[in-house]
């Protein structure tokens, strides 16, 4: 999804999570959805490692996949410092390697560039990817190219 | 290990993580001195009333924490993803009422015991006293999550808290207290029905509210 | 003072010092302990609930003690801004704070065979009480101002203005003679008798020395959690 700010694309990705109920229309799920967006939801006072393993923990995956998610974002360096030391977009990748982990077939994710450096876009893109090769599906709201020329676009206005 | 349990430790954690979860306790304490202060210390007066001043001081004990019950993980996107999990509201709700009762409840109880020396009171009116908290204290925290999901993200969130839990727990404030005097047996039962009734409507509720809150 | 400003050469005294102040006051504590149950006669009028005495009175001492070096820490902190002030403020915190629920407790458990009660609203235990809740305030405001480096002075300034407490303590049972017992030990002498005052020194002694060790021991893991939280820092910033 492109398009200005305040044309209604994070609340069609909150709308597919499921967090609105939209007033007209449907929406068909066809698989476990995993949302990214502005809002980390991690705890601070944990380490990258453990915060990670309390959503990992809810979405029935093991440590194992935590990692792998972390070398995907290439922090796994970090794992092992607080969260509140971790700046903005070691964050944002955190986020990112969340949603990776939890191995759900629906990636919603608003602006999952924003505050990323080139290499890390590059892994974004990479981990995209790899996701919908394994027939995942993805809904992302961006401003910046991702690399997914052969996505399709929804221009909202 | 469940949703509710995974959420119900994690808040446990986030409560006694960096001390916060002695305040209440403290609190509770404070007002147990500072009540003779009031009074004086008129050893009679004090055993007859000490016993209601504890359970306005069990309130507000349970009223303190308000604000990080709910507005925290609300402004993280913790709460936003539960609900992509599929975990239901009202799970999250009762995790928490769970958690915060185990946050003050048994040490609220503890505490009673130091209080109780600090106001004079007898040995029949502090076991009268525990067996109300026990009963009573969990209401409380059910009363505590719902102001706490009505509030959050509403600023001057604390002063509108207490204007909204107080009226609502004056039925457990007049049958705890109530129940202190010798013939107690059946204001601890109505104790017991109005602690029941808030821990019934409190997860429907607070879930409501918690739906209601996102935007 | 500022020759153990540098934290490297606190830690090199430190090290060596805890052991011997930890382990000899652990003994003098022994010494003073079989000595005090075993070794001296019952008082004539309280009997053996006396023996208290030896726990009660030294950490009443500590607890008295240990803000009287809160508040040195936080006047070394805001004025001369010594670098380990902030450190040593917060480790004796916890366990001034324990002494002093201590001496409450010891205190409550002696008065109620002397004096038929659990609790009095006396003078002195009313203001041992406050230096209690005043210990609890300073570790909450502490740990709430988040200051590992003593450059957030709010911790100290309430650290001072507690200090006014102290004074009060010492002379309540002077102020107001109601039930806590009057000054028996002066810089001039006593008015217990000896065959019961002999192992208080020693108790006295034996207690501060490991409450010594204690804080500095809390001092060095103070500082070794700085020092991680240090290494954290440039792991995230690398």
């Amino acid at each position: 999804m492109t398009g200005p700010n305040g044309t209604g694309k994070s609340s069609l990705l909150r709308l597919a999570a499921g967090l609105l109920r939209a007033a007209a229309g449907e929406i068909e799920h066809f698989g476990g959805t995993a949302l990214a967006a502005e809002q980390a939801a991690l705890d601070s006072d944990a380490t990258l490692a453990d915060a990670l393993g309390f959503w990992a923990r809810l979405d029935g995956v093991g440590q194992a996949e935590v990692e792998r998610a972390l070398d995907a974002m290439a922090l796994a360096p970090l794992a092992p410092v607080p969260v509140r030391l971790l700046s903005t977009g070691q964050r944002k990748r955190a986020t990112l390697a969340r949603v990776i982990a939890g191995r759900a077939a629906i990636w919603l994710l608003d602006e999952p560039g924003n505050g990323l450096d080139t290499a890390s876009l590059e892994r974004l893109s990479a981990a995209m990817t790899a996701h919908r090769a394994g027939g995942g599906i993805i809904l992302t709201a961006t401003h910046q190219p991702l690399g997914l020329d052969d996505a399709r676009q929804i221009a909202l206005t | 290990m469940t949703a509710f349990t995974a959420i119900l430790l994690r808040d446990l954690r986030l409560a006694y993580a960096g001390g916060r979860a002695w305040l209440p306790l403290v609190f509770f304490l404070l007002v147990a001195t500072l009540f003779p202060f009031a009074v004086g210390p008129d050893g009679p007066l004090l055993a007859r009333t000490g016993g209601g001043a504890l359970w306005m001081a069990a309130l507000l004990a349970a009223l303190l924490p308000i604000d990080r019950l709910i507005a925290p993980d609300r402004e993280a996107g913790v709460l936003d993803q539960h609900a992509v999990r599929g975990i239901s509201e009202e799970t999250v709700a009762l995790a928490k009422i769970a958690a915060h009762w185990l946050s003050f409840g048994p040490p609220l109880m503890l505490a009673a015991l130091p209080a109780a020396a600090l106001l004079r009171l007898e040995g029949a009116t502090l076991v009268r006293l525990e067996l109300g908290l026990a009963i009573g204290t969990p209401g409380l925290a059910a009363l505590a999550l719902t102001t706490a999901a009505l509030t959050a993200g509403l600023s001057g969130a604390g002063a509108l808290a207490g204007l909204l839990m107080l009226p609502l727990a004056v039925p457990v404030l007049i049958f705890g207290a109530g129940a202190l005097g010798d013939d107690g047996m059946g204001a601890l039962k109505l104790l017991a029905a109005a602690s029941l009734l808030l821990l019934a409507i409190a997860p429907f509720a607070t879930g409501a509210a918690i739906r209601a809150g996102r935007s | 003072m500022h020759i153990f400003a540098n934290p490297a050469r606190f830690l090199a005294i430190a090290r060596p010092l805890t052991p011997w102040l930890g382990w000899g006051g652990a003994l003098l504590v022994a010494v003073a302990a079989v000595s005090g149950l075993f070794l001296t006669p019952p008082d004539y009028l309280q009997g053996d609930s006396v023996r208290i005495m030896y726990i009660h009175v030294p950490s009443a001492w500590l607890g008295m003690a240990g803000w009287t070096g809160i508040a040195a820490a936080s006047l070394f902190q805001l004025v001369w801004r010594h670098p380990l002030a902030a450190v040593a403020g917060q480790a004796i915190a916890v366990p001034g704070a324990l002494f002093s629920a201590i001496c409450l407790v010891t205190g409550s458990i002696w008065g109620r065979p002397t004096w038929g009660t659990w609790w009095q609203w006396d003078g002195r235990l009313t203001s041992m009480l406050v230096l209690f809740f005043l210990y609890l305030g300073y570790i909450a405001l502490a740990r709430a101002s988040d200051d590992r480096t003593g450059a957030n002075p709010i911790a100290a300034i309430f650290g001072l203005v507690g200090a006014i407490n102290i004074p009060i303590i010492h002379y309540s049972v002077l102020w107001w003679r109601t039930l806590h017992q009057g000054q028996s030990i002066t810089l001039s002498g006593s008015t217990i008798d000896a065959s019961i005052l002999w192992p208080l020194p020693i108790a006295l002694l034996g207690f501060t020395m490991v409450f010594g060790a204690i804080v500095l021991m809390r001092m060095r893991t103070i500082l070794a959690r700085n020092k991680i939280e240090a290494r954290l820092k440039r792991m995230a910033e690398a």
